[in-house]
């Protein structure tokens, strides 16, 4: 990529009439804000209007901060104009990002470092490693980051494989693909009632009583076993993201290669071993790393379904916990930082594929 | 089967069938069924608990309390056809009794006894005073079909229910109206700020020159998998500090703050492989970023718009984290979002199965559209960049 020299016939010198336009643009749009803001929090109307005035409000706001702050930028002598246009462009993003992700981050990290009684100190860190209810949410973290990931893998690859040899591919994929636009939390409430204690209600205990077993309180009385009626709904939600990146991987390999194997003598299984799979390896390792993080900060099911309840603590609800019902900042900030560490080989390896980049 | 009578087409259909699984041709269509059997069995029970929330939301309180939703297909079941048979009196608890030449327990006999293939003796009641039923498994179904759960959950404060006497009662409602348009409130500016942030900073990064350009991009693409549970301690201490907590702005600042990672890297990748010279020629004629940006570029990068567009309204509509963490101080319901709202539900109304699944299905039917609408969007989005933080 390279960039533009700009050749514009742009009046080199400064517009004053243009400039005070701008400016005063930029006044008002954030005047507008201030009063919409206003009007909002503590304004009469119904919820359809608020609503409404809020998507109009808050969307022409923005575009209209850019309108104007661009317009300010471009009667600006010519020399200057090229200085400043860009952070008329990239700016808000980047006080965006800083504001809510880079900064943050350093934030949380000092946050962690004093405990509730404000002492300075790695204590935070020592509670989130010992303590028996975050061993237990480790523990049941491990179980869904082994267990979840494994099975949404390979469910994810074995679909994929079947839609790919058959007449009903689409039709398949797209319900399977389904349940990733459910939100965890419906998904939630699907599940809860699939498990049901009682079977004229939950499928699961009528499925069970009808085969002549017992109805079970699934996910609260089968402990350890609970935890797995839980990952079931992860998967749900999981698999079709797998199959459709592996479907398209899979896709990619080369026609005359299977071909060839295929004259060659080579069975289905050989194929699918021998050159499928490492064909494959780089999509694997992809979808393996993004349900393994999805694993780790699992919220929306644990806590819709069980609340953490019954030997079902996982990690991200601990946080909530400690962020919002305790109020223990320090505590809370600890185990997001330990969640980012876990990340740190991700984003490490992202930079070094953006760094192989030599167009940027 | 070769001795059938060859003019029932129907044997003839089966004799080919036979004799192509014995051919080469018939090893790749028993191949094809075993393919397809397993994926409409995985397909299945990928379906069925969406399909039994479905119709579950449909049906009467009575119904969903007493029978499962499978009951709405047609299928066995014991149906009473005599009702009031007299009991053999005289019995005790401690001695087998004989009716209908079958001997049981009483114990036994009010749980039922078959007396033969399709017919069951029921003993209601005690052992003097009870009554004999007698069952028959019959071919029934259960149609009873209503709009009332939805009614109920979407109305406001209070809702008419009617008694089958005729006679009506209020309740209160859920109000998942409020809900709903709240969940539209701050789904739509969430899902366009960033998008109008990130195409900006993505065409800035993409088509300008200036100091600091490539840390810059640096720290996007590192922000793309950080968790967004790193923000929110610190955001909240800044939305208290600045009264933003609990506010329509706040959540949208967020959510455009956490998507906007993702955002201005796929829209990067996107617009900066678009042809320089389309951008050149503009330049000559004179037009300025602002123009080329708008009048050329957004309209070019449609289709990488809609892919992230899907992505960040799927997502948001579907958050609870963020929802919970900056919109849960309000302890005011009518500004809290379906998603909150339904896993209040969940604490609140545990058994109202009636209920729950029809305003679960209330929160999935936008999601549903728009991902069955734009699923070739949504699949290129998630392509394009998988992992979000």
């Amino acid at each position: 990529m390279a960039v533009l020299t700009e050749k514009a016939k742009i009046n080199p010198d400064l517009k004053p009439d243009r400039l005070a336009v701008g400016l005063g643009g930029l006044a008002s749009i954030l005047i507008i804000f201030v009063l919409g803001f206003l009007w909002l929090r503590d304004g009469q109307a119904t919820q359809v209007v608020k609503a409404f005035v809020a998507i109009v409000w808050g969307v022409s706001g923005v575009a209209g901060l850019y309108f104007f702050a661009n317009m300010s930028a471009e009667s600006l002598p010519e020399r200057w104009m090229k200085r400043v246009q860009p952070f008329v462009f990239v700016g808000p993003a980047m006080a965006l990002l800083g504001w809510y992700l880079a900064i943050p981050t350093l934030r949380t990290f000092f946050a962690s470092l004093y405990n509730q009684q404000g002492e300075f100190g790695l204590s935070n860190y020592v509670a989130v490693f010992t303590e028996r209810i975050m061993v237990e949410a480790w523990t049941n973290n491990i179980l869904w980051m082994i267990v979840g990931t494994t099975l949404t893998v390979s469910l994810g690859l074995l679909i994929a494989i079947l839609a790919d040899r058959s007449r009903f591919e689409n039709i398949a994929k797209s319900l399977i693909f389904m349940p990733m636009a459910i939100s965890m939390v419906g998904a939630g409430v699907i599940w809860k009632f699939v498990y049901d204690r009682n079977p004229d209600i939950g499928l699961l205990n009528a499925v069970v009583q009808s085969a002549g077993g017992e109805p079970q309180a699934w996910l609260s009385l089968v402990q350890p076993w609970n935890n797995l009626f839980l990952i079931v709904v992860m998967v749900w939600l999981q698999t079709g993201y797998a199959m459709v990146l592996i479907s398209a991987a899979i896709k990619g390999v080369p026609d005359d290669l299977l071909e060839a194997a295929r004259v060659d003598g080579a069975t289905e299984v050989q194929i699918f071993f021998r050159i499928i799979i490492p064909s494959i390896a780089g999509t694997l390792v992809t979808v393996i790393t993004t349900v393994i993080i999805f694993t780790l900060k699992i919220f929306d099911v644990v806590m819709v379904m069980t609340g953490g309840q019954f030997g079902t603590e996982v990690i991200g609800v601990r946080f909530y916990r400690e962020m919002f019902t305790s109020r223990n900042d320090g505590y809370a900030s600890a185990i997001a930082i330990v969640l980012l560490l876990a990340v740190v080989p991700v984003m490490i390896y992202n930079l070094r594929q953006f760094s192989k980049r030599e167009t940027f | 089967m070769s001795q059938a009578n060859p003019s029932l087409a129907k044997d003839s259909v089966f004799q080919s069938l036979l004799s192509g699984f014995r051919s080469a041709r018939g090893a790749k269509r028993r191949s094809a069924l075993i393919v397809n059997g397993v994926l409409f069995l995985i397909v299945f029970i990928w379906t069925i608990p969406t399909l039994g929330l479905f119709i579950s939301s449909f049906r009467p309180e009575q119904d969903v309390k007493t029978s499962g939703w499978w009951t709405v297909f047609p299928h066995q079941a014991w149906t009473t056809v005599e009702e009031a048979r007299p009991i053999p009196q005289g019995q005790t608890r401690d001695q087998p009794i004989t009716i209908e030449g079958v001997t049981a327990m009483f114990d036994q006999w009010t749980k039922g006894v078959q007396i033969d293939a399709d017919t069951r003796i029921i003993w209601k009641g005690n052992l003097r005073t009870g009554r004999l039923e007698v069952q028959q498994l019959r071919w029934t179904f259960n149609p009873i079909l209503t709009m009332d759960n939805y009614n109920r959950v979407l109305a406001g404060k209070e809702y008419q229910l009617q008694r089958p006497d005729g006679t009506t009662f209020t309740v209160q409602g859920d109000d998942l109206t409020a809900g709903f348009l709240n969940s539209l409130a701050v789904t739509i500016p969430s899902t366009i700020i960033p998008i109008l942030v990130a195409a900006f900073a993505a065409y800035g990064f993409a088509w300008m020159d200036f100091p600091g350009r490539r840390a810059l991009f640096i720290v996007v693409v590192a922000l793309l998998v950080v968790p967004l549970q790193i923000a929110l301690v610190p955001i909240l201490r800044d939305y208290v500090s600045l009264r933003l907590n609990g506010t329509f702005l706040g959540i949208w600042l967020a959510h455009a703050g956490f998507g906007l990672p993702l955002a201005t890297y796929l829209l990067y990748n996107y617009i900066s492989t678009l042809p320089k010279e389309i951008l050149e020629s503009a330049f000559i004629d004179g037009a300025s970023h602002f123009t080329v940006f708008v009048r050329l570029i957004l309209p070019l990068s449609v289709p990488a718009l809609a892919s992230f567009a899907i992505f960040q309204f799927l997502w948001v509509w579907n958050d609870y984290l963020v929802a919970l963490i900056f919109m849960g101080i309000t302890t005011d319901r009518s500004s809290h979002v379906l998603t909150m709202r339904i896993a209040e539900m969940v604490g609140s109304r545990g058994q109202d199965w009636h209920l729950l699944t029809a305003a679960a299905f209330i929160s999935m039917v936008v999601p549903l559209a728009v991902f069955f609408g734009l699923q070739r969007y949504f699949v290129r989005g998630l392509m394009a960049g998988s992992i979000k933080g």
